[in-house]
C-alpha cells in the first residue's frame, strides 16, 4: 500500500507540475512537451486506479495521434515572429480582451462545476475499479454496447459530422495545379516514352515537348 | 526488507530479458547486413569474428570511443533526450511478450494495447531529434516521418482490430493460445501481408526509409547526431524491428506455439519457437530492403490511406459479419 501512496504522489505531482508548466514555459514547442508528460502521468494514474483500457487508449489516442498533431503545427509556427505581433506591436492587441474573456468564462465554469460536487460516501472504501471476475476492458465493453448504445453511436456521428466539416472546410480544388496521376503513369509504355531518331551529323533534332 | 528482495528479482528478471535482446539487436544488424548483400552478390561483414559475426561489437566500441558532438544552437536537453526515449520505448514494450505460457515479464490484460502504445509513442523521438537538432534536413526528415508513423498506425490498429475480433481478449497469451488449431496466418492472410507492409513503414524500413532518405535528406532527423546518441537512435531502430517481427509472430505465427503440435515439436521450448518465428520475419525485412526500391513520399500516403485503411476496415467487416453469421464470437 505504500507502494501505491508514493507512485500515486509522484504521477499526480508530474502531473500537476507538467500542466502549469504547459501554461507557463515560453517555447510553445516545450509547452507542448509538457502536455505530453501530462498526458502521460494522467494515464499512468488511470492504470493505478484500474482502469487499464482507459489509460493506454489515453496514451494511443491522445500521446499517439493528438499530440503529435498538435507538435507538427507548433513547429510550423514561426513563434518568435508571432510572439512579437501580439505582445508588442500596438495594432494587434485586441487578442487580448477576447482570451481574458473566454478564459473568465471557462474559470467561472469550473467554479460552477467543482461547487457542484458531492463525494460518493462509498468510495472511500473501495480501492479501485476492478471487480473480481471480469476485466475491466470488458466491464467498459459490456456497459458501453448495451445502456448507454444510443449515446456512444451519437458521440461516433459527431466526431464523424466534424471531420466531414473540416475536411469541406479546408478542402479547395487550386486550378492549374501540375498533379501525379497514378493511372498514367503506371500505364506508360515504351513506344510513348522512347524514339530512335536518325540524326544527321552537325545538324541536331527538334523536339516537340 | 520485502520489497529490497522484490525489487531484486524483479530486476534480475528485467536483465535476463533485455541483455539478451540487446545482444539479439547487435547481431540482427549483422544479419541484416549479410542478407542485403548476399541478395547483391557481396560478401557483407566477414572480417571480424567467425563469419564476421562480432561485427557489430565492432561497431559498438568505434561508436562508444567517438566524440559526441552537441550543435551549438541545438536544444539541448531536447537533442539528447530524443535518442534515450527512442531506445527506452524500444526497450520497454519487450516486458509484455510472452516466451512461452508462463515466461513473461508482465502478464497484463491489455498487453497488445501497451505495445501499441509505446509503439504510438515511438514517433516522439524522431521528432524531436529531428526538431531539436534546429537544421533544415533533420526537421524535414522528422516533419515527414511523424506523417508516415502516424498514418500507418492506423492500418495497423485496425489489423490488431481483426485479430482481436478472433480471440476477444486483449491478453497477448490468450492470443497465442486462441491460435492452437489454426494459425492466424490462414484465415487473416491478406491482413497478415498489410501488417507486414505496414510494419516496415513504421519501423521506417526500405522502401519506406523516406525520414532518412540518405538521396534527398543526408540523414533524415540523425544526421546531426554523432557517436553513442547516434548509436542508440541505431540499437533502438532494430530493437523496434525486432519488436514488430515479435508483434507479427504473436499476432499471426501463432507466437510460442510448435508448428505441429506433435511429439519431438512440442518438446522445443516455446522461447525457441518465438526466436525462430521473429528471425523468419526479420529475413524476410532484410530481403524486403534488398530487393525494392524507395517509394515516393505521396505514393507511400496514397498506399496508406487509400489502399491499405479501407482494405482492412473492409476486412475488419468481413470478419465480424462471418464469426457472428457461423456464431463463432468468443465468448467470456
Amino acid at each position: 500500500m505504500i507502494a501505491h501512496a508514493i507512485f500515486f504522489y509522484v504521477f499526480s505531482i508530474i502531473a500537476v507540475i507538467s500542466a502549469i508548466m504547459v501554461t507557463v514555459s515560453k517555447n510553445t514547442v516545450h509547452s507542448v512537451f509538457f502536455l505530453i508528460l501530462d498526458f502521460i502521468s494522467i494515464s499512468c494514474l488511470f492504470i493505478m486506479v484500474g482502469a487499464e483500457f482507459l489509460g493506454m487508449i489515453m496514451l494511443i489516442v491522445y500521446v499517439g495521434a493528438v499530440a503529435v498533431l498538435f507538435l507538427f503545427v507548433v513547429m510550423m509556427l514561426n513563434v518568435a515572429q508571432q510572439k512579437n505581433q501580439w505582445f508588442i506591436s500596438e495594432e494587434n492587441s485586441g487578442h487580448i480582451p477576447v482570451g481574458l474573456l473566454i478564459s473568465a468564462i471557462i474559470f467561472f465554469e469550473l467554479i460552477i462545476v467543482i461547487g457542484g460536487w458531492k463525494y460518493k460516501p462509498d468510495l472511500f472504501e473501495t480501492t479501485n475499479l476492478i471487480t473480481n471476475e471480469i476485466s475491466n476492458t470488458h466491464s467498459l465493453g459490456q456497459v458501453l454496447y448495451t445502456d448507454y448504445i444510443h449515446i456512444f453511436q451519437i458521440s461516433g456521428m459527431i466526431l464523424l459530422i466534424a471531420m466531414i466539416g473540416a475536411i469541406v472546410l479546408t478542402f479547395r480544388q487550386r486550378e492549374g495545379v501540375k498533379k501525379q496521376s497514378y493511372l498514367k503513369q503506371i500505364s506508360r509504355e515504351r513506344s510513348e516514352g522512347v524514339e530512335v531518331l536518325e540524326v544527321a551529323s552537325n545538324k541536331g533534332v527538334k523536339i516537340d515537348d | 526488507m520485502e520489497y529490497l528482495n522484490i525489487i531484486f528479482q524483479e530486476v534480475y528478471k528485467i536483465l535476463f530479458l533485455l541483455v539478451p535482446v540487446l545482444v539479439t539487436v547487435a547481431m540482427i544488424v549483422w544479419l541484416d547486413r549479410r542478407v542485403w548483400a548476399f541478395v547483391q552478390k557481396r560478401q557483407g561483414p566477414n572480417v571480424v569474428g567467425p563469419f564476421g559475426l562480432l561485427q557489430s561489437l565492432a561497431d559498438a566500441l568505434k561508436y562508444i570511443f567517438k566524440e559526441v558532438i552537441i550543435p551549438a544552437s541545438s536544444n539541448k536537453i531536447i537533442f539528447i533526450l530524443a535518442p534515450i526515449i527512442t531506445m527506452t520505448l524500444a526497450l520497454i514494450a519487450w516486458a509484455v511478450i510472452p516466451f512461452s505460457e508462463d515466461q513473461v515479464l508482465a502478464n497484463i490484460n491489455v498487453g497488445i494495447l501497451y505495445i501499441f502504445a509505446v509503439s504510438s509513442l515511438g514517433v516522439y523521438g524522431i521528432i524531436m531529434g529531428g526538431w531539436a537538432s534546429n537544421s533544415k534536413y533533420p526537421f524535414l526528415g522528422a516533419i515527414r516521418s511523424a506523417a508516415q508513423m502516424v498514418s500507418y498506425e492506423v492500418s495497423i490498429g485496425i489489423i490488431i482490430i481483426n485479430v482481436l475480433l478472433c480471440v476477444g481478449s486483449l491478453n497477448l497469451n490468450d492470443i497465442v493460445i486462441a491460435q492452437k488449431n489454426m494459425w492466424f496466418v490462414i484465415p487473416l492472410f491478406p491482413m497478415f501481408v498489410v501488417f507486414f507492409i505496414s510494419a516496415l513503414a513504421e519501423t521506417n524500413r526500405p522502401p519506406f526509409d523516406l525520414p532518412e532518405a540518405e538521396a534527398e535528406l543526408v540523414a533524415g532527423y540523425q544526421t546531426e547526431y554523432s557517436g553513442m546518441m547516434y548509436a542508440m537512435f541505431w540499437l533502438g531502430e532494430y530493437a523496434n524491428i525486432l519488436l514488430m517481427c515479435a508483434l507479427g509472430s504473436i499476432l499471426f505465427l501463432g507466437g510460442w506455439l510448435s508448428p505441429i503440435d506433435l511429439y519431438p515439436f512440442n518438446m522445443v521450448p516455446g522461447a525457441i519457437w518465438l526466436i525462430f518465428k521473429i528471425l523468419l520475419l526479420f529475413i524476410l525485412f532484410a530481403l524486403v530492403k534488398a530487393i525494392v526500391p524507395r517509394y515516393r513520399y505521396d505514393q507511400l500516403m496514397r498506399l496508406g490511406w487509400k489502399i491499405f485503411l479501407p482494405l482492412s476496415l473492409t476486412y475488419v467487416v468481413l470478419t465480424a459479419s462471418y464469426l457472428f453469421y457461423f456464431n463463432l464470437l468468443p465468448t467470456t
